[in-house]
């Protein structure tokens, strides 16, 4: 049965310079079960050398580049995405 | 062969992808490889470290060779991508394109280097010869830098 005030986990992960930011490379991020990718980044900014980030940073859920209304699942992996460099 | 993608930690092989990209059908094999370069911005570098969201990357960088085939029509697109720790002239990416005519072959390449740059989840720290370290952000914000 669906719930929607149940809390969930999502981990995540923090690469290239959001990792220097925030001292890890990954969290486990308690939100709302119905929370959007939105209410990840504002648990996110809660957390100390988050001023670092810009104020919409790129993100995929679960490998995929997600925007913020997008919603999580229990278990979702959410990364936030620097901008890339590649090449 | 199929449009292939891979991460590697070991040196690039340039005639190994222009192998892989060759064919009797292909009139033209475009070789198109990225190095690291000594100056960035005014600043010395003596390296780069170039780190990535594996998973994501590699998913990425499968999509954009999948799809220039389809777009170009050709199935022998290859692109490899080094991560690790890069020195100057090293290889940090190498793509082989094979295509019946060369005007399709240069513009495959040119395609999958511009769409690697814009979305899949690479990132380099450059090292510089004051000893400093940053990540290069390429929309032009300067991040913090960090000592040694």
């Amino acid at each position: 049965m669906y719930d929607a005030i149940a809390r969930m986990t999502v981990t995540v992960l923090l690469f290239a310079s959001y990792a220097e930011a925030l001292g890890a490379s990954s969290l486990a991020v308690e939100v709302a079960g119905d929370a959007t990718v939105a209410d990840v980044l504002s648990n996110v900014r809660a957390q100390p050398g988050a001023d670092r980030l810009p104020p919409m940073p790129l993100v995929a859920v679960n490998q995929q580049y997600a925007d913020a209304h997008a919603r999580v699942r229990d278990g979702d992996e959410v990364a936030l995405i620097p901008p890339v460099a590649g090449g | 062969m199929t449009p292939l993608a891979t991460l590697v930690l070991t040196p690039i092989d340039p005639m190994a992808l222009v192998r892989a990209a060759s064919g009797p059908g292909n009139g033209a094999v475009i070789l198109f490889l990225g190095a690291v370069r000594q100056v960035n911005e005014g600043r010395d570098v003596t390296g780069i470290d170039y780190a990535a969201y594996e998973g994501m990357a590699l998913r990425e960088l499968q999509a954009i060779v999948d799809e220039g085939a389809t777009r170009f029509g050709t199935a022998d697109v290859v692109v490899e991508h080094r991560l690790g720790e890069l020195q100057v002239e090293d290889i940090s990416v190498g793509i082989a394109v094979g295509h019946a005519h060369r005007d399709a072959a240069y513009a495959v390449s040119r395609w999958v280097i511009e769409e690697l740059k814009r979305r899949v989840p690479i990132w380099k720290r450059e090292h510089y010869t004051d000893g400093t370290r940053e990540w290069v952000d390429p929309t032009g914000h300067v991040s913090a830098g960090s000592p040694r």
